[in-house]
This record gives C-alpha cells, structure tokens and sequence, in this order.
C-alpha cells in the first residue's frame, strides 16, 4: 500500500467500523425492545398540553448573525493554519503580511462591536 | 494471491483490530466516567453516589445501558424519521472517529497523519451537524430551541478554540499531534502559554455543552433541549457521544498543553511508568475538573455566554496569537521545520 493510503485507510475503516456499531445498537434495541405506539405517545412533548402547532416558525435573527460571524472567523482560522506552521520560513515578512491581514479583520470585529451584533439582551 | 494476502488482507485485519483496541476502552471509559460523574458530585455534596448495584455501585453503568436497551424507540409522528435517527449516530460516530489520530505513546497511534489537529479540528466542528439535525427532525419546540442555542454556542467557542490552536502550532511547527507531544519534551506548553490553556479549557466546557454552559440542556427551562423527544437506544447514543467528546477534549488538553504521553520530570521513578499510562492519569485529571466544575458552577445566562465567547475569549485569543508569534519570531524561537 502507498504511504497516502496507508495514513488514512484506518480512518475510513474506523468510519465505517463506528456507523456499523451505531446501527447495531439502534437495530438491535429496536427488535429486543417492546414496541407499542400510541398516538398520544407520539405527540411532541410540550409541558403535558396538546401541541398548539409544529416547530417549524420563524426564529430570531441573531442566530443568523452569529453563524455569518463564525464563517469570517473560522475561515481566518483555516488561513493561520499554513502561516502558523510556515511561520519559521517567512519569518518577519510573513508575520508582518498576516498583522496587516489581522489588522483588517479586526477593524471589522470592532465596526461589529460598535453596531450591537454581539448584544443579547 | 499471495499478494492480496501480504498487502490488503493482513494490514486491514490488524487496522480493525487496532481499532477494537481504541474503541472498547473507551466505552468502558464512557461507561465509568458516568458513574464517576454521580459518584464525585455525590462527594462534593455528601451524599454516597450510586451505591447499590455491584460493589460500590460499578456495575451501575451497565444496569442503566441495559434499562435504555430494552425500552421503546419513540419516533414522534410530526418528525423527519430518518434524519431523527441519522443524529444521534452522527454525534456518535464523529465522537468516536476523532479518536483514530489521538498519539497513546511513541508511534502507537492509528492514522499518524500530518494533518492531525486539522483533522481534529474538523470532527469537532461536524459535532454540531448531529444536535442542528436532532433538534430539526424532531419537529418539537423545545427540541428546536435547544439546538439553536447549542450551534450558536459551540460555533462561537470553536472560533476561540481555533486561535488556542494557532498558538500551540506556533510553538511546533507541525499539525502532526506526536511531534507536538515531542515538542514539549523540555517543558510543557501550558507554562508559557498559560492563559491559552485557561481559555482551551473554558471553551472545551462549552464545546461539549458541559456546566456552566449547559444551557442547550437546561432541564429547569426547556427541559432537555435538542435530546427531549429521543428515548431507549438513540437516547443513549447521544449521551454516548457526549460523554466521549468530554474524554476526547480532555485527549486534546492533554496533547496540546500538558505533554501527552511524556512524564512531568524525565528522571528515574517517573520513566519507568509507561506512556499510555501517564496519558490516562492526565486525561482523569482534566476529567476530574470537568465534574468539579459541574458540581461548583451556576448556570450561565445566553447573553453572559455569548459575551464570554465574542467580547472576551476572541480578542484575548486573536492578541495572544499575534503576541506569541511576535515574540517567536523576534527572539529567532520559531521552529523551522523541514517539511
């Protein structure tokens, strides 16, 4: 087996060992388990009321924001992967260039800030 | 023939049974971290813990897996069937494949890709895929708001935990997780980079929906979030997977910050005790504090966690990544690596 393959076929192996277990136990469960459904049984559990209606509404805008404001982070995260490692080679250049990188990124976390996007009253 | 044997065969077979190696330990560490949980917060408030199944309750775990085993799968009728089964074994599965690049000792690792933290870092952002689509399928209120709560808080500490990372790698100069451990053969990072460990922890808390950030859970307002319409087996896989990634984040603390398989002093009594060993004494420990801080903390409010998470642990990360950097590049520290 090439190098590449050997690196990560035990990691497909082991997905496909973990779904295997997974399934196991829930099929297994299943057949052993005494399965008697009822429609009150089946409703969605809301206090002991009838449920008023389903989960499917609108919900607050500030998740949204939220998950737009990981995406810009994370995705500087990913970028300072390959600096962090490569740092030794670029040395002052390379840490100057990811400051001024840094640097426009944090003008933005600040106008952010400044705007109330991180607010949860 | 012979080929097929010496090539694919025999590596596969010892890859599965390597594997076996990795996996049942660790439910059995799952299954005693549970009744650890009860037993050290039974401590903490003196009361005995669970005490009447086995001696000193140890076959406690395995009573409670046997109950959840052999109770009814409900399936709620206004929910997506499949999807509400595929989550629970998601958050499961990823808890578990993370495992295939943790180091146990010198060259005793699964997969020694050199990717490692990436990969890491990768598995534990999917995490979030199994709560978003539990809390979907189930087509419940307090199912939906739970999961809303629980992806915002994990994405928003995942963002403070990935600079965290930046800093160590900064030190290395390698994503591969043993020649990090290697790295901190002279002196273990969380000295130098103490307020980085203090953060990586905070945050592992709220990764895996732990005390004070349980909130995705709060029993006393919605009652148990994203997990409330799940019962018998699925159930169980949830709480398998949680309590996995709490040992896994603990794996984490130990490779990035406290030296991994190393001993703390490299001298006579202390290298006698082999790797894996020292690196489960580590691993219990973090764990220790896991449970301590649940039995100590109140609850934080949705607001104090997402101020923690963006006003605090971002910009503290974000100066801390900028500073190490500075400072290894100007005294000439940076390792330079080969590759």
């Amino acid at each position: 087996m090439d190098a590449m393959l050997r690196e990560y076929l035990p990691i497909l192996i082991f997905l496909g060992l973990a779904i295997g277990i997974a399934s196991v136990m829930v099929a297994a469960s299943y057949f052993a388990a005494a399965q008697r459904p009822d429609s009150e049984k089946l409703s969605a559990y809301e206090c002991g009321f009838e449920p008023f209606s389903d989960a499917r509404h609108k919900f607050d805008v500030r998740f949204y924001l939220v998950a737009i404001l990981f995406i810009i982070f994370d995705l500087e995260v990913a970028f300072l992967f390959p600096w962090a490692v490569t740092l030794g080679h670029t040395g002052l250049f390379g840490f100057w260039s990811m400051v001024a990188f840094l640097g426009v990124l944090t003008i933005g976390f600040i106008y952010e800030w400044k705007k109330g996007a991180l607010e949860w009253e | 023939m012979a080929d097929f044997w010496n090539f694919y065969a025999w590596p596969t077979i010892i890859i599965v049974l390597q594997i076996v190696a990795i996996v049942v330990p660790l439910l059995v560490a799952v299954a005693y971290l549970t009744l650890a949980e009860r037993k050290v917060i039974g401590a903490i408030q003196l009361r005995k813990g669970p005490n009447v199944v086995g001696w000193f309750g140890l076959l406690q775990p395995f009573a409670d897996g046997l109950k959840l085993f052999l109770k009814e799968t409900v399936v709620p009728s206004g929910a997506n069937r499949g999807v509400f089964i595929i989550a629970p074994m998601a958050t499961f599965v990823l808890s578990l494949v993370a495992w295939a690049v943790i180091p146990f000792d010198a060259g005793m690792v699964l997969a020694d890709i050199n990717v490692g933290v990436l990969y890491l870092f990768a598995i534990s952002s999917l995490g979030v895929y199994g709560i978003v689509m539990a809390g979907w399928a189930s087509n419940s209120r307090y199912a939906f708001l739970g999961a809303l709560r629980s992806a915002a808080q994990m994405v928003s500490y995942e963002v403070s935990i990935g600079f965290v990372i930046i800093t160590v790698l900064l030190c290395v100069g390698s994503l591969n997780l043993s020649e990090i451990v290697l790295a901190q053969q002279g002196m273990w990072f969380f000295i130098p980079l103490l307020p980085m460990f203090v953060v990586f922890f905070i945050s592992g808390l709220a990764e895996t929906n732990r005390s004070p950030f349980d909130l995705p859970e709060g029993e006393s307002e919605i009652v148990a979030g994203y997990m409330v319409e799940y019962s018998s087996m699925v159930f169980a896989l949830f709480f398998l997977g949680e309590y996995a990634n709490m040992i896994l984040m603990s794996a984490m603390t130990c490779v990035l910050f406290l030296g991994g398989w190393l001993p703390p002093f490299d001298i006579a009594p202390f290298n006698w005790i082999p790797g894996p060993i020292w690196f489960a004494l580590k691993i219990a420990a973090v764990l220790f504090l896991f449970l301590w801080v649940r039995a100590t903390m109140p609850r934080y409010r949705y607001d104090q966690l997402m101020r923690l998470g963006w006003k605090v642990f971002l910009p503290l990360s974000l100066i801390w990544v900028v500073l190490t950097a500075g400072v290894l590049v100007a005294t000439g520290w940076i390792p330079v690596t080969s590759r």
